[in-house]
């Protein structure tokens, strides 16, 4: 591995680098999400009768899985806060957790798809479904890997090695989870 | 001959980098990355440029054989014009002007050894290369490449039974998808470096406009983006696993994907004009040796640009279906765009003012940036009044407005700028003389083709058709369709110039020196080419002064570079 | 443009293409005009050291303000007529005289004619491929469909041009003042066959059309 550039020790706008740059995956990553919910609202406005399909959505299945994401963000503010303390051990410990949270969201998520497919409730069944399946799959791609990349920082932050990373990875969870918060009205609740 | 410089071994930097052949695949140096980005777009603007020589010459000798391909079909006709703007647009306008030169240059303009992110700087070239691979693959494959249009609306494009090209057609959306997200990465260390790691001392308002412009076109680009990817899933969904969301049949609408399309597409013009401008403006100011005029101005009219770019997209659906007041509302705002685009124009001219000009081919070419990219730039009015669009949709003004935009940014621009930085890149000075018969022998064929088309357009010609000889009220102007092919065939021939040119130039040009240009900015206070790491670590620039300052009342020297102490 | 003008609003096109072409031509020769005059003045000379100019002085910001002004002015007067013949011609239509449903199929042209009741999908509605019939002077009201994917009905005499999008159903008007046969072209690439969408429009006189008419409704009652 080369050594870091000094490029990387400055910081002209006062702001760590890691964190400006994550803040703009994040804002892209926002209008991807934003654009494909903002076609599921116009398309939704246009077929009322899409309020039989989202009757079939589990709204307690959907509740939980908020829950537990939520969960899962708590546990990796308090990782962001062992790792302020210069504590890699414990926030490596808190992260863990947090991806203990993603692999129950994404178990909790996979018995539910699996319980709507074996009913025939399908990608293709109709545009509902479409885009169920579409935006809950994407979601769920970022779940994966977040908690891929987070096992990583994790290792590193047992070690006391790059800390700062920890809360970077932390607020693109927040991310997922926000975005969590938005799917889960517009497709559980909204009936 | 350099001798190493003794201290060099002791620098951070202490393994240089890979060496060998590992050196061109897996370097992380923002300048290596920045070679990988221009000799590919380089090479796709070679594929586009001969794409377009084959479907024109079927346009201007329909059915006959076109030499070096054969007889075209109406079917690979159509896979032509696809994958010609396809890969203009996304294989040679945004690599070359925002990888390669933001790479190469922004962090030597900001006086950094590097980019923040080196290793995600390379992800984005592989990934990049990725998608070059799967669109020229896409070619080959039963049925021919993509033949949608660029645009690919939908139903065409998302049924097989439609466009005839299925495969193709999927192929053609992965590489699209790949080659946002080797922009998107690309993006992150683009806007990070140049917010964080600029030199001790520069100031917002002292960094050089190509690095501000290639930035901002970076914001605007990951900001606009997104919910075409959205409708890019959507689509190869459609595609791929009988998902309707533009399918009509199943309770989805194709407009849709026009304006999630179109929501990207009109920001993202403006996305490959910002850098262009960008190095159009700092060639005007070393060869008029005369600082910018009106540095914030120019700044706030290209931020204010980009806002309202976000506002203007459905002026390319005036006749598409949409609702016809929303047309009143585009074209209002689409009309206004054009008075901080008149701004930026006027405030380069106004650079002229009391200048020293020398006519150097970087220089030409920055000229004829600002004179054709004007041509382009006016007949976008006949297009963003909706009454006028009502007729000349989809016609070949459309597209004469469109080249006399694109061709200046992404052909001229990054001339401009290749003459430009081409002694600082490769340590030689380019043949002037050459310099200006390849000049004059592209940018006076350009015209040839394309004012034509504007006449073209204004009576009736619709594009995409494989021969308008089918037509009777157009068969007329056949004399005018072969003019404008022979003269891109005239065109491409003075291409050889060029590239004759550069081979001549990295064998046996004179040395560049650091500064040949006597220049104000960073880059050109170290090697050409530079060294790994750009400046000796104990050497890096600190800067005291703004990038134009160029005839300052209080020097001998008509410029003061930027890191020369007061 | 040197292509006829054949339906009432095809003038109202043209003239705002040559009122464009006034307003940006003024901007745009102007605009040249200072452009290369100032190449030539400031052109290097030896011995004449460049100007250091700020930009802040009044007597160069006079010159960016008021060619600033002049855009506006030109851009409102632009709009404002872009608007007027936008309104009269998508917004509004003219009560219908006789009416056309135009579905658009790779790739070819089918024009349902609703018959002497006036109502579509009727046993007395007949159809005719790639060629249109019309009566000169009348207003047409015309219901565009597409089969499979977008085409676009553009009948460039009459500076007629609207896509056809399938699911939908889209209304627009036209009104033939000159008798003659001309191009409908497909303005919307719509496959391999796009380049041969071609149809016809016959533009007759109404008494010859009318003849025609009952012609073809004979043929279809039979």
């Amino acid at each position: 591995m080369s050594s870091r550039p000094i490029a990387t020790t400055r910081s002209a706008s006062g702001i760590p680098t890691g964190r400006l740059a994550i803040w703009w995956v994040l804002a892209s990553e926002i209008v991807i999400f934003g654009g494909l919910i903002a076609s599921y609202i116009m398309h939704r406005l246009g077929h009322p009768e899409w309020a039989n399909a989202t009757a079939v959505t589990k709204t307690w299945i959907g509740a939980t899985n908020t829950f537990v994401l939520l969960s899962s963000s708590f546990t990796a503010v308090l990782a962001h806060q062992a790792a302020e303390q210069g504590n890699g051990p414990r926030a490596a410990r808190f992260l863990r957790m947090t991806i203990l949270g993603a692999l129950t969201f994404l178990t909790i998520k996979s018995f539910e798809w699996g319980h709507e497919l074996s009913e025939g409730y399908t990608v293709t069944t109709n545009g509902f479904w479409s885009f169920y399946y579409t935006a809950c799959g994407l979601h769920a791609l970022h779940v994966i890997a977040g908690a891929v990349i987070m096992a990583f920082i994790a290792r590193d932050a047992a070690k006391n090695r790059e800390l700062q990373r920890v809360e970077l990875i932390g607020i693109y969870w927040h991310f997922v989870d926000v975005v969590w918060i938005f799917l889960f009205p517009l497709l559980y609740i909204a009936k | 001959m350099t001798a190493e410089p003794a201290h060099a071994h002791a620098h951070p930097h202490a393994d240089h980098g890979p060496q060998g052949i590992l050196k061109y695949l897996w370097s992380t140096d923002h300048k290596v990355i920045a070679m990988q980005y221009l000799f590919t777009g380089m090479f796709m603007a070679l594929v586009g440029g001969l794409m377009a020589y084959v479907f024109r010459m079927q346009e201007a000798f329909p059915g006959r054989p076109v030499p070096g391909f054969g007889v075209v079909s109406p079917g690979q006709y159509n896979a032509l014009i696809t994958n010609h703007g396809s890969i203009m647009i996304f294989w040679v306008a945004m690599p070359v002007l925002i990888a390669a030169f933001g790479n190469f240059l922004i962090p030597l303009m900001i006086g950094a050894d590097d980019m923040v992110f080196p290793r995600i700087n390379r992800l984005s070239y592989q990934v990049f290369l990725l998608s070059v691979i799967v669109i020229l693959a896409s070619q080959f494959v039963p049925g021919g490449g993509f033949g949608g249009a660029w645009t690919a609306y939908p139903p065409l494009s998302a049924n097989g039974n439609y466009n005839l090209t299925p495969i193709g057609a999927s192929m053609w959306v992965i590489a699209v998808a790949l080659e946002f997200v080797a922009f998107l990465l690309g993006g992150i260390n683009f806007i990070t470096t140049l917010m964080n790691a600029r030199a001790p001392g520069m100031k917002a308002y002292d960094i050089p406009m190509a690095c501000w412009m290639i930035v901002i076109a970076s914001i605007l680009f990951m900001l606009s983006v997104g919910p075409l990817i959205a409708g890019a899933g959507m689509l190869l969904f459609d595609q791929l696993v009988g998902t309707g969301f533009f399918n009509p049949a199943k309770g989805g609408d194709p407009i849709l994907w026009q304006h999630l399309f179109w929501f990207f597409g009109h920001p993202e013009v403006y996305v490959v004009l910002l850098p262009a401008v960008g190095f159009v403006i700092d060639i005007v100011a070393v060869f008029a040796r005369k600082k910018l005029f009106g540095y914030k101005t120019m700044l706030y009219s290209v931020v204010g640009i980009g806002i309202l770019s976000f506002f203007v997209w459905a002026h390319h659906q005036f006749i598409a279906g949409i609702d016809p007041r929303m047309a009143d509302i585009f074209t209002i705002t689409t009309l206004l765009i054009s008075i901080p685009v008149a701004e930026l124009v006027l405030v380069i001219i106004a650079t002229l003012y009391g200048g020293s000009i020398q006519f150097t081919t970087p220089m030409l070419w920055a000229l004829a940036f600002i004179f054709e990219f004007m041509i382009g730039g006016v007949t976008g009015i006949y297009l963003g009044a909706s009454g006028a669009d009502s007729y000349l949709h989809d016609t070949y003004f459309v597209l004469a407005h469109f080249h006399y935009t694109f061709f200046p940014i992404a052909i001229i621009a990054n001339f401009a700028a290749f003459t430009f930085w081409f002694p600082k890149m490769f340590g030689k000075m380019m043949d002037e003389r050459l310099g200006k018969i390849h000049f004059w022998g592209t940018v006076i064929p350009f015209n040839c083709i394309f004012i034509p088309l504007f006449i073209l357009g204004l009576n009736g010609d619709q594009r995409r058709v494989y021969s308008h000889m089918n037509f009777p009220e157009l068969q007329w102007m056949q004399p005018a369709r072969i003019f404008a092919t022979m003269s891109l065939v005239v065109l491409l021939l003075f291409q050889l110039v060029f590239l004759y040119n550069v081979v001549k130039s990295l064998r046996s040009g004179p040395k560049a020196g650091k500064n040949p240009w006597r220049s104000n900015t960073l880059e050109w206070t170290t090697e050409s080419p530079p060294p790994h790491g750009n400046w000796p670590p104990d050497q890096m620039p600190t800067v005291y002064r703004g990038p134009y300052e160029y005839a300052h009342p209080g020097r001998d020297e008509d410029y003061w570079p930027q890191n020369l102490p007061a | 443009m040197n292509l006829v003008a054949a339906s009432s609003f095809a003038g109202s096109i043209d003239n705002l293409v040559v009122l464009i072409t006034i307003l940006i031509g003024f901007w745009w020769t102007l605009t040249n005009v200072m452009f290369f005059w100032l190449l030539w003045r400031f052109r290097a000379r030896p011995g004449v050291k460049s100007q250091y100019i700020e930009g802040h002085e009044p007597y160069i910001k006079r010159w960016i303000t008021w060619p600033h002004v002049l855009v506006l002015a030109c851009d409102v007067v632009v709009i404002f007529f872009a608007i007027k013949v936008w309104y009269n011609i998508k917004q509004v239509q003219p009560p219908a005289q006789a009416e056309i449903r135009v579905i658009a199929q790779q790739w070819a042209w089918v024009f349902q004619y609703p018959g002497p009741d006036g109502r579509f999908d009727t046993p007395d509605d007949f159809y005719t491929t790639d060629d249109l019939y019309v009566a000169n002077n009348t207003t047409y009201h015309f219901e565009l469909r597409s089969r499979d994917v977008i085409h676009d009905f553009s009948v460039p005499a009459f500076r007629l041009k609207q896509d056809a999008v399938p699911g939908r159903t889209i209304t627009g008007w036209f009104r033939p003042t000159l008798a003659g046969t001309y191009d409908i072209q497909c303005a919307e690439i719509c496959g391999i066959g796009h380049g041969v969408m071609l149809g016809h429009i016959h533009v007759e006189d109404p008494a010859a059309y009318h003849a025609w008419f009952a012609a073809q409704t004979a043929a279809a009652t039979e």
